[in-house]
């Protein structure tokens, strides 16, 4: 059975919380409880009472170009959510969570550090048979402010990724081992989010995400688990910055999440360009 | 819009008459509500990989049925409860799909996903979804080609 989460000697445990504490703080005000899912009819479907949805492609990007919102749309996000600078966020999903800390990422890009993940996501929820409702809640607009996006610190652009790759930086692959290998380049009749070139980034250890966390119940591993993928067998020094990616950038947040939050990697940055930007870029090197 | 069996031309016309995207999403909630898994006298777990559909990370089967007349009846096992897109997308393949002509099964495109779901899925639930409808189209195909 799993240990209570600051048991399990992450860096920062306050970044999580149980399925029992959300059950516990679900009137709360100063919470707000928000699902991020890849499938799109879940939240719909039922959710945690009091949750509000936010959805990766139509609330996170920006719906022109390919990037993700700025201050003005974050801005319109929170108030419609009901979220001001004082409320705690707390975020889960399916997969793993593996949405919802693309989603905790993206508002980290806008400094709302208030802000924390439901260990298990919504497949703990479940399985713990916590209430779920289709109701979806009136939060009420609020007023919220917030600062331009801050790409500086946990974002890597690519011209980022190409001199930390030539001072041998630390790069993690979290994609499948077929992806980083370029056995599997892109779906057939799968345009968007394919790549003309397989492979991966010189010198890139590959470490799919979803080790990161135990399949049974979605939790995440213990920090001693942890540190024996990260440190002991794939060599990762936390003292040096380190730049995860993998297709698109949301399998690479959650890595982000694990590295940043949970074994305390003082420098970790996503790559959001990912595969679907280097394997596409004009002569840059790929490795097989 | 490619055409379709008549079922699933119906079924396509009445999501594409839908502009709000709530109120698709809520249809489909309401056809995976439909979704009933593959009894036992057809199929009983542990399933062969031969039915499970590639890169469906919902862990979907399909079983393919012959019915009298020739056409094929389409089962289906959807293992994960999370898996709601994939259960809607079972009723509607199983529904619409099932005792029609195989020549019009085989010519139905994967991109039929698009269609139901829209364009805002990520690759990993497309994959999957138009696993499931290639799996059913070479059902169709297969036996097709054992026919002539």
């Amino acid at each position: 059975m799993m240990t209570v989460i600051k048991d399990r000697g992450y860096a920062r445990p306050e970044a999580l919380v149980s399925t029992e504490w959300v059950a516990d703080h679900l009137d709360d005000p100063a919470i707000r409880v928000i699902e991020s899912n890849e499938d799109p009819l879940l939240y719909s479907s039922k959710h945690i009472p009091g949750a509000v949805e936010v959805d990766w492609t139509r609330d996170l990007n920006d719906q022109l170009r390919r990037d993700y919102l700025e201050r003005k749309g974050f801005e319109k996000l929170m108030s419609r959510i009901g979220v001001t600078p004082e409320t705690t966020v707390v975020f889960y999903g399916d997969k793993n969570n593996w949405w919802a800390t693309y989603a905790y990422w993206i508002f980290q890009l806008f400094g709302h550090t208030r802000a924390q993940v439901m260990d298990g996501g919504r497949l703990k929820w479940e399985q713990e048979g916590r209430p779920m409702t289709t109701d979806v809640p009136s939060s009420g607009s609020t007023a919220y402010r917030a600062p331009e996006r801050d790409d500086s610190k946990i974002r890597a652009f690519r011209d980022h990724v190409m001199t930390h790759l030539n001072a041998k930086g630390q790069l993690v692959d979290v994609r499948s081992p077929e992806e980083y290998s370029g056995e599997r380049l892109h779906m057939p009749a799968y345009p968007n989010e394919g790549a003309l070139r397989g492979g991966h980034i010189p010198g890139a250890v590959n470490v799919p995400w979803a080790r990161a966390v135990n399949a049974a119940d979605g939790t995440f591993k213990t920090a001693a688990e942890l540190r024996a993928i990260y440190q002991k067998e794939q060599k990762l020094d936390p003292k040096r910055e380190v730049i995860a990616y993998c297709r698109i950038g949301e399998r690479s947040s959650h890595t982000w999440f694990v590295l940043t939050h949970l074994l305390g990697f003082p420098n970790v940055r996503n790559y959001d360009g990912s595969w679907t930007e280097w394997g596409n870029l004009v002569n840059v090197p790929i490795e097989k | 819009m490619a055409e379709y069996p008549p079922r699933l031309h119906r079924l396509l016309s009445r999501v594409g008459g839908i502009a709000d995207r709530q109120e698709r999403i809520q249809l489909l909630i309401d056809l995976s509500k439909r979704y009933r898994r593959v009894a036992e006298e057809v199929a009983r777990p542990p399933f062969g990989d031969e039915h499970k559909v590639p890169a469906c990370e919902s862990q979907a089967y399909v079983f393919p049925v012959p019915n009298d007349d020739g056409t094929l009846a389409f089962h289906f096992a959807v293992d994960n409860p999370q898996g709601i897109s994939a259960m809607a997308m079972a009723a509607i393949l199983g529904d619409t799909l099932s005792g029609v002509p195989l020549d019009q099964v085989a010519a139905v495109p994967t991109e039929v996903v698009y269609e139901l779901f829209g364009n805002e899925l990520s690759m990993g639930k497309n994959m999957g979804l138009m696993g499931m409808v290639g799996m059913v189209t070479g059902y169709a195909r297969e036996r097709l080609a054992g026919a002539a």
